[in-house]
């Protein structure tokens, strides 16, 4: 129960720091604002992954033929538009923390999360691979 | 065209810096456009609800857009209002949602 209260903080305290730009504002010094305007260049890249993603699950459910596992084209779509928010999400999050640390001189936040979503992508792929390769042996 | 730095000191920074930003928000909104074409496709099914959802859809793109256009044209400051990027963010995971929702119902 802690846990589950504990997790919900720190959501709540991360949407609170997303929305609270005097406080981004106010922390540290202000930067060159060259280093801003990079660290914004890497949210836009983020949010574009995000939207191919999306871009991909709409293309799944409406130009996939039906295939034969029932509601699997779907399955497909859906996933890869969770995937997308998660990334449009992961962003914003991660272009304040970044923001942050460059006001107060820390380090710039580390992150598995572009290990992790690599992982994902080419797993996905491979899966595709077999699954192409299966019906192409199957006839 | 102008041609001011986003700087503001008259300078021009050699790394380009603020028109590498400008292109890449208007990367992000023509992204955002094929999500949108894609999404609008889906949502017109012929009834009533499929309209709405393809009116909201549109909606999203337009306000992206309004965001987004001050920071593609170089207008404005040269440090990004801190309320808009949470404010992309969001409105881009509305939209998946929303896609999803839509996703759900061609299948119930």
């Amino acid at each position: 129960m802690s846990t589950v209260k504990r997790i919900i903080g720190v959501v709540w305290q991360a949407i609170r720091r997303w929305f609270d730009p005097s406080d981004l504002n106010s922390v540290g010094s202000t930067p060159d604002y060259r280093f801003s305007l990079a660290n914004e260049r890497t949210f836009l890249a983020w949010l574009r992954t995000g939207l191919a993603l999306i871009a991909g699950g709409l293309a799944a459910a409406q130009f996939l033929p039906p295939l034969p596992l029932r509601h699997l084209r779907e399955a497909i779509a859906v996933a890869l538009l969770l995937l997308g928010a998660t990334v449009a999400v992961r962003a914003v999050d991660h272009w304040s923390r970044t923001e942050r640390a460059i006001r107060l001189g820390e380090r710039l936040p580390a992150s598995r999360f572009p290990a992790v979503l690599a992982l994902i992508v080419a797993v996905g792929a491979l899966l595709l691979v077999v699954a192409v390769l299966a019906r192409g042996v199957s006839g | 065209m102008t041609g001011v730095p986003a700087g503001g000191d008259g300078t021009r920074d050699p790394g380009l810096q603020p028109e590498r930003t400008r292109l890449a928000w208007r990367r992000m909104g023509l992204a955002y456009t094929v999500v949108t074409v894609l999404a609008v496709r889906l949502a017109l099914t012929g009834d009533t609800a499929g309209a709405l959802l393809a009116g909201v859809t549109v909606a999203t793109w337009w306000a992206t857009l309004v965001v987004g256009w001050g920071r593609a044209t170089g207008r404005r400051q040269a440090r990004i209002d801190t309320h808009a990027v949470p404010l992309m963010a969001l409105g881009t995971t509305g939209l998946a949602l929303l896609c999803v929702a839509l996703v759900l119902r061609g299948v119930w």
